[in-house]
């Protein structure tokens, strides 16, 4: 074969590996961590009866003096120091009104061995809003779709940091930018920050059943739907710690469990 | 340069050195190029012509190196006093205002002394994020340094830029001679953020300044 | 490879007459030309290979120019191809992982290759009257041992995390730690273990060519009868050998950090990062001349080819390579006036950064000189060499601010610097590059490429270049810093959008001009003219074997009487007088002025 037709082989060669290289490379950069799809728990997914489910509900009290908010100087982001023109705090101590506690991520720790649940498939959503995250603590179960939204018209990172799935750090230059999560091991809790603005702070927490809740502005707590049995249940703050309480919950039985946090 | 105004005392030193620097090449440039094409124009083929046969002439060669060289080294040399004030000198610190400056993934954190005028005390007195005050018509020391990865403070109306390095502290000095708030500018690629890892310097009147390092210390 | 020893006729230059001195049993397909020792193919699976990844890494920068121009907008058909997830908009993470491999590719991937690989393999036992190197083997080798580093850079676009993202420089501690930007885990692995394979690739290479250049040459060609390729290429190998060990050093320390934990570069542990910045650029300054060498060299034979006259002051041209070689080992610290190395060091690096631009000035005057009453046919080799001087000469006067170090205080960092690499490199090397493939295309084919064709791609190139890298030094000047995606953000920078809107346009339509350049090489591959042995009547030896050359180059080895810019001699009457054409003394001399058509007419449709 003369050599000049080798080299035009040589050439298609090189044209097919640009091609390959064009159309392969669409997973460049797209797969940084923590959205493998997991195997989706190992057994059949657990049916709750209704007719014997009950539910677990509360209240997160406080006692004592909650300590001074700290103020968060964003002079040097304009278009988020301008919301607040009573000036910003941390939200890592929010005590209600009627003296509950706020962002205490409430779940069962323990008595759902051998059930599996299927995730959700709506997704849970943190937003970046004025230069904080919305919700401040967010709860998912593992494998739910979590959306990361963006509504700032400017870059935040999303920069989780967690021990038992892979970290990742995205950025969200534009306004509206939506990325989707999952996170794959369950795990109390996730600390999210971003690099950009290094005041925001969230948590998520990741369980593998649907039975968690987050205390809202009333302080207070639902777990629906719950089979019948004895649970521990766990309250978590990111200042106060961990509390547990052991509760048994009969057929179609509301059980009712209160924590009490106490600052110093 | 000259294209932003210049509030730093060695700024129009800076300017006036760049300057200098686009006249010499500036010459050059036309007289290269234009030698060029003339040359293309003039000495195209034509039909019965025939180049010159030379290899050269030692002595523009010795011209063309001699004078070059002397202008290349002389450039050189005139810039030593411009760089030696700008990065050796230092005014005295106890003349100068003294901050801490920290690059972290991507934000700035400053801190001032506080009464017992030490930095790295307790009574420092920290900054907002991203936010530097300083007197102007004073010089300034800013003791540079990184937390994570490389930065770079950059202040273009000032004429400065210093990498920042962690594990070591450089110090950094100018003195501002118009007040205004000035963008600083990370310039070492730092992560994703990079792009946008501003500050923002508030130079202001010696009174300005020191009210607002008492509330920044009642926070 | 061990039948190496068993067929001596392909050890290098054994003095072979006669028609055809290859005895030896016929070669596998595989031998004979994926695994050949031929340096002819190896030369052309370089050239390939690097025209590729000049494809790759020249659409990667059109990416770059795109975000530039309209950040965080959705990018059509690319952005739903490669950005999906993100909703079509390029994210900073990949503005940055785009701009390490662009740099990353053009540099190890193309230019290197293509100037030394590609056409030091073709030309230089060509050019010294050889039958091949003096190591077919080890060359064999200095491709294939290329070839997984390819593969190793380009698996790094597929690996989770994505490529690289902290520059081509790869600045410790951001490249030493693997969680400082995504892409800084095993995209950046892979980065380091694929530039090793390039450098161990290059210094073999470089071995070959000084050997085969210092022994290999034919009867009669001195070392200053050498044409300036062959000079540029020998300093170049040598630059190669001294300084490529370095940067593997440099890397191979990296790497240790970012796996088993030592701390070279890393502050925690007692090491450094500017330490990274000395290794690195020890050797990346030399590069750079590594990288323009070879195009002075070739883009000298080609222009005293065109201008049909005497390279003017040859040996002023061969010290002056000598001197920024040499010059190229005491500057690095240029790269580093703002790093925090001890600022005294910026004057000793101020002062011979300045006088590196001498040599380089005098080889621009000495071009000058070679165009003064000549010939000129203006054909598109030509056009594209003497682009090579004038876009070199921009590039360098604009380093001379660089090296002003009051001034590169504010410009080190900006797109000035982006401007003064891609004028050398850009306007310089690869200029440079379209020059020598359009002037030894026939000698490697047996083809002509198609000369207006040639220009069209040349003026459409120059005219589209300058557009997109010379408002680089106005975006420098107003301090827009490189590397990042999206300037804008500040208010100093925001009025400079529309500026970089029309470079990006520009851009668009230099990347759109290199296609002509693509057609004209293929179809010349399939259906050019049949080449002539001599379709320039140029002097150097490799006009003197057939177009293209049989295995063994030369039915018998010629011997040299003269240099290789004899051009225009009195002694003939034609223009040109070929470095082994003997005369027998008697011929009379001839005025300087006959009247005389010259004999160059490149095939033209």
């Amino acid at each position: 074969m003369p050599l000049r037709r080798i080299y035009l082989w040589m050439l298609c060669l090189g044209i097919i590996m640009l091609l390959v290289v064009a159309c392969g490379g669409g997973d460049e950069g797209a797969s940084a961590g923590g959205d493998e799809a997991g195997s989706g728990g190992g057994g059949d997914v657990t049916e709750v009866d209704p007719a014997t489910a009950g539910k677990i509900s509360g209240k997160v009290n406080f006692e004592g003096t909650a300590p001074e908010p700290e103020l968060i100087d964003m002079s040097a982001e304009a278009t988020c120091s301008e919301k607040y023109p009573d000036g910003a705090y941390t939200e890592k101590v929010v005590v209600n009104d009627n003296g509950t506690l706020a962002n205490v991520f409430v779940y069962v720790k323990s008595g759902l061995e051998g059930k599996t649940f299927a995730p959700p498939s709506e997704a849970a959503v943190l937003d970046q809003v004025d230069c904080h995250y919305i919700p401040h603590v967010l709860g998912v179960q593992t494998n739910q779709p979590v959306v990361i939204r963006n509504s700032d018209p400017f870059l935040h990172n999303i920069h989780p940091q967690p021990q038992n799935s892979r970290p990742f750090n995205i950025g969200q230059p534009k306004q509206g930018m939506e990325t989707e999560k999952t996170f794959p091991a369950a795990e109390i809790m996730i600390p999210v920050g971003c690099d950009v603005h290094g005041w925001m702070a969230a948590y998520i927490g990741v369980v593998d059943h649907p039975y968690f809740a987050v205390t809202g502005s009333d302080g207070s707590f639902e777990l629906p739907n719950l089979p019948p049995g004895d649970y521990t249940i766990e309250a978590w703050h990111e200042e106060y710690g961990v509390q547990e309480m052991n509760v048994t919950v009969g057929e179609q039985q509301s059980a009712t469990a209160d924590f009490t946090f106490r600052g110093t | 340069m000259g294209v932003f105004e210049n509030v730093s005392t060695y700024g129009a030193q800076v300017d006036s050195l760049y300057l200098l620097v686009l006249i010499v090449t500036g010459v050059a440039f036309f007289l290269v190029e234009g030698v060029l094409i003339y040359f293309l124009i003039r000495y195209r083929h034509r039909e019965g012509h025939r180049a010159m046969y030379t290899h050269g002439n030692r002595r523009v060669e010795i011209v063309w190196t001699v004078i070059p060289g002397f202008m290349l080294f002389g450039l050189a040399v005139y810039q030593y006093s411009a760089w030696t004030q700008i990065k050796i000198d230092r005014p005295n610190e106890a003349e100068a205002v003294v901050l801490s400056l920290e690059a972290e993934q991507f934000e700035w954190y400053a801190a001032y002394p506080g009464s017992d005028g030490e930095l790295g005390t307790d009574d420092d007195i920290g900054s907002p994020v991203n936010v530097i005050h300083v007197p102007v018509n004073q010089p300034v020391i800013i003791r540079l340094t990184a937390r994570d990865v490389l930065h770079s403070f950059f202040v273009p109306v000032l004429r400065i830029k210093q990498d920042a390095i962690p594990g070591t502290t450089i110090p950094v000095w100018f003195e501002a001679t118009q007040p205004g708030e000035y963008e600083i500018v990370c310039a070492e690629l730092c992560g994703l953020g990079h792009y946008r890892m501003r500050a923002f310097l508030t130079v202001e009147s010696e009174t300005e300044f020191q009210a607002w390092l008492a509330e920044m210390a009642a926070r | 490879m061990s039948k190496q020893k068993a067929t001596p006729s392909h050890d290098g230059n054994v003095a072979h007459d006669g028609a055809h001195a290859h005895e030896h049993p016929p070669l596998s397909f595989w031998r004979k030309y994926v695994f050949s020792t031929d340096h002819k193919v190896i030369g052309i699976q370089f050239l390939f290979t690097a025209l590729f990844f000049f494809t790759l890494g020249g659409l990667l920068a059109l990416l770059i120019r795109t975000q530039l121009a309209w950040p965080w907008e959705e990018i059509p058909v690319i952005g739903s191809l490669f950005y999906a997830e993100s909703g079509g908009i390029m994210l900073p993470e990949n503005y940055l992982a785009l701009m390490t491999m662009h740099g990353t590719i053009m540099i190890f991937f193309f230019i290197i290759p293509v100037l030394s690989g590609a056409f030091g393999n073709f030309l230089i036992p060509l050019m010294i009257g050889a039958r091949d190197m003096a190591f077919p083997v080890l060359n064999m080798l200095s491709y294939w041992v290329i070839v997984p580093a390819f593969l190793v850079l380009l698996a790094a676009f597929f690996v989770e995390g994505g490529p690289p993202a902290a520059g081509w420089t790869s600045y410790a501690p951001l490249s030493a730690l693997p969680d400082m930007v995504p892409g800084s885990g095993t995209g950046q692995t892979l980065w380091l273990v694929s530039l090793i394979l390039v450098g161990t690739s290059s210094i073999m290479g470089a071995i070959n060519y000084i050997t085969t250049i210092v022994m290999l040459r034919a009867k009669g060609l001195t070392m200053f009868r050498l044409p300036m390729t062959i000079w540029a290429l020998f300093i170049t190998a040598v630059l190669v050998t001294l300084a490529t060990p370095v940067l593997a050093s440099a890397l191979i320390m990296l790497l240790l950090d970012r796996t088993i934990g030592t701390h070279f570069f890393l502050p925690d542990g007692g090491g450094h990062p500017v330490m990274w910045q000395h290794i690195f650029w020890f050797y990346s300054h030399p590069a750079v001349y590594i990288m323009i060498l070879p195009a002075m060299g070739m883009a000298s034979d080609i222009i005293a080819c065109f201008a049909r006259k005497p390279l003017f002051g040859y040996r002023p041209m061969v010290y002056s390579i000598m001197a920024i070689a040499g010059l190229g080992f005491i500057v690095w610290g240029h790269h580093m006036f703002v790093s925090g190395m001890n600022p005294t060091l910026g004057l000793a690096f101020m002062t011979s950064t300045m006088m590196i631009a001498l040599p380089s000035a005098i080889k621009t005057f000495n071009w000058l000189g070679t165009i003064w009453r000549g010939d000129l046919h203006l054909t598109a080799p030509m056009f594209n060499a003497l682009a090579f001087v004038s876009t070199f000469v921009i590039g360098g006067l604009s380093g001379v601010f660089a090296a002003a170090t009051p001034v590169d205080i504010f410009i080190q960092d900006t797109y000035w610097i982006v401007g003064h690499i891609h004028y050398v490199l850009f306007g310089g090397s690869l200029f440079g590059v379209f020059a020598a493939i359009q002037y030894w295309f026939p000698k490697m084919f047996g083809r002509m490429m198609d000369d207006r064709l040639g220009k069209w791609h040349f003026f459409l190139t120059f005219i589209s270049f300058n557009l997109v890298f010379f408002p680089m030094f106005i975006l420098g000047a107003y301090g827009m810093p490189r590397r990042v995606a999206d300037p804008y953000e500040y208010q100093l920078f925001a009025p400079l959008q529309p500026l970089n809107q029309f470079m990006t346009i520009s851009a668009y339509v230099l990347g759109a001009s290199q296609l002509i350049l693509g057609y004209n090489f293929i179809w010349a591959l399939v259906r050019g003219p049949k080449a002539a042995q001599n379709p320039w009547y140029a002097n150097t030896l490799e006009w003197v074997a057939p177009s293209p050359p049989p295995h063994g180059n030369f039915e018998t080895i010629p011997v040299v009487y003269r240099g290789p810019y004899e051009y225009a001699s009195p002694l003939v009457t034609a223009d040109y007088l070929p470095q082994h054409q003997q005369l027998d003394g008697l011929e009379p001399a001839v005025e300087t002025k006959p009247v005389q058509k010259t004999a160059i007419s490149p095939a033209s449709r």
